[in-house]
């Protein structure tokens, strides 16, 4: 039971593949990093293995279920299983919804319509990020990025995902920041979430990660 | 004086008059120009609320004033009097007359009545056409793009005022010819704006992120596409709303648009070009004004919702 990328062949542009026969198993309750110069393809492999991206021969399985060849999107369901945080919360924060808005967004499109159950869910997860109700009813403008990657967070973690992909998470953050994130991950890890972290902070993945991939 | 108090972002909500004494109560810094729910803003600034309050002051009055004045001041637009040829303004006639002695007070506001009518309708066909159009050119992408894209260039190519002269002659002197003429050839601008956001906004990170939590095609959408893209193409939209009266203007004066015994801007304005030469300056000047303080009111409401519709933080307002 992983999520499986085997023998990953993508990129974006034809004949010019970025990620290249590339093997990838993330286990649960264990953190695997990978660790390469820029350009070399990782955002590609993460946006593959979060259902974003077809790649262009190979397979993702999630838990053995593998992914049909998507015509438009995979299935919402697999999606789901599989969160990710991306490496610019100003970018991956839709600036015209409050931070409430933005952390629940994944049980809006799960089709939860009741007011309460959003408000008590948006709660405990903005909780176990360390928001503020006050922070929560801001929009993207008016907190700071760590604030705001810290609302990513809860967002993808929103879904109860099985895997969680961290592309670059901690690149704008301060220490202090990174690891209130990483502590925060880490406590769903130790409840079985499978992590795979992208970081060029080699010191980051020395300690948390389990094991280092370094493909490139 | 306002730029004083505001450019320290935290000065103009929280303080003046709203609640001098929670100054000491919450200090939490955040970006100027963005009320924080729950807060009265205590000064309308020029660039924000002003704006707004201006253009919607000035839209309400000038709509008003073009469905009653011409109504209460009894407007006859079949009559003439000889007897008041280009009488400059007065207390009877606060605009003046025009060259055959019709009250420019009451043709003007009709006019405005009838040019905001049409403009109206030609913004609305041509944000709804355009939007449609360069949302799927946009969402679509590849060679279906390229394809539709091609197509706006080929309705481009011919010359609107040529387009508009044959679809008006087909069904001429009537005001739905002329709104169909404009519309018809004014959508390809909110189309290429919608385009382009469109293909801007489906690779932002944020639309990712909502796909992988299990929204559907139709949830990105309606939840970020449209709201992001309907602002920008109302306010292309708005912006055709002058240019709808030249337009109306144009094929007036070629005898093709509104007949000449209605009053329209455009009609007025025709005429009043002769009758400058004669020194009747007011014949252009009230007519004209109406069209600028129009213009204005709208652009003012527009610009106000478009900062409005996408939060930025103060340090990028100057972008």
């Amino acid at each position: 039971m992983s999520l499986v990328g085997s023998g990953l062949v993508g990129g974006w542009r034809r004949g010019h593949a970025v990620v290249e026969r590339l093997d990838v198993a993330v286990e649960p309750g264990r953190v695997l990093g990978i660790a390469g110069p820029s350009g070399c393809g990782k955002s590609t492999l993460v946006r593959m293995l979060a259902l974003l991206h077809t790649p262009w021969r190979g397979t993702v399985a999630v838990d053995g279920t593998a992914v049909p060849r998507m015509r438009y999107r995979a299935p919402a369901a697999l999606r789901r299983r599989v969160g990710v945080v991306f490496q610019q919360p100003r970018a991956a924060a839709d600036p015209r919804l409050t931070l409430t808005e933005i952390l629940t967004e994944p049980l809006r499109a799960a089709g939860e319509r009741d007011r309460a159950v959003l408000d008590a869910r948006a709660a405990e997860l903005s909780d176990r990020v360390g928001l503020t109700a006050e922070l929560r009813t801001r929009r993207p403008h008016e907190v700071s990025d760590g604030q705001l990657q810290r609302a990513c967070l809860a967002r993808a973690l929103a879904a109860e995902p099985d895997y969680l992909l961290c592309d670059e998470m901690t690149a704008m953050l301060d220490a202090s920041t990174t690891a209130a994130l990483v502590s925060v991950i880490g406590a769903e890890v130790d409840r079985g979430l499978g992590v795979l972290t992208v970081s060029h902070d080699e010191p980051l993945l020395a300690a948390w990660a389990d094991e280092v991939l370094r493909p490139w | 004086m306002a730029e004083l108090t505001t450019y320290r972002g935290e000065r103009s909500d929280g303080g003046g008059a709203a609640a001098p004494s929670a100054v000491g109560k919450d200090r939490t810094w955040r970006p100027a120009g963005h009320r924080r729910p729950g807060t009265l803003r205590a000064r309308a600034s020029w660039t924000g609320r002003g704006r707004l309050v201006a253009g919607l002051v000035g839209l309400v009055v000038l709509v008003l004033g073009a469905i009653l004045i011409p109504w209460l001041g009894g407007l006859d637009q079949g009559a003439v009097d000889y007897t008041a040829v280009r009488q400059p303004p007065s207390l009877a006639h606060p605009f003046g007359t025009d060259a055959v002695g019709r009250d420019l007070f009451l043709r003007s506001f009709a006019g405005l009545g009838v040019s905001l009518t049409v403009a109206a309708s030609c913004a609305v066909i041509s944000t709804v056409i355009g939007t449609l159009y360069g949302a799927l050119s946009g969402l679509l992408g590849g060679w279906p793009d390229r394809i539709l894209m091609r197509a706006v260039d080929g309705v481009n190519a011919v010359p609107h005022l040529l387009l508009g002269i044959v679809i008006v002659a087909l069904y001429r002197g009537s005001v739905p010819a002329v709104i169909a003429s404009i519309g018809l050839t004014h959508w390809t601008t909110v189309a290429r704006v919608v385009r382009s956001e469109v293909l801007s906004l489906r690779s932002r990170p944020y639309v990712d992120a909502a796909i992988s939590g299990g929204a559907s095609r139709r949830r990105v959408l309606g939840r970020h596409l449209l709201p992001a893209v309907v602002p920008p193409a109302v306010l292309s939209s708005v912006l055709i709303l002058p240019h709808a009266v030249w337009h109306e203007t144009a094929l007036s004066f070629l005898g093709l648009g509104l007949p000449p015994h209605l009053a329209s801007l455009g009609n007025i304005l025709a005429e009043g070009r002769q009758a400058v030469l004669l020194g009747s300056w007011w014949i252009v000047v009230f007519p004209s004004a109406l069209l600028a303080a129009t213009t204005l009111a709208v652009a003012g409401i527009a610009a106000w919702w478009r900062d409005r519709s996408r939060p930025r933080r103060r340090s990028e307002m100057a972008l």
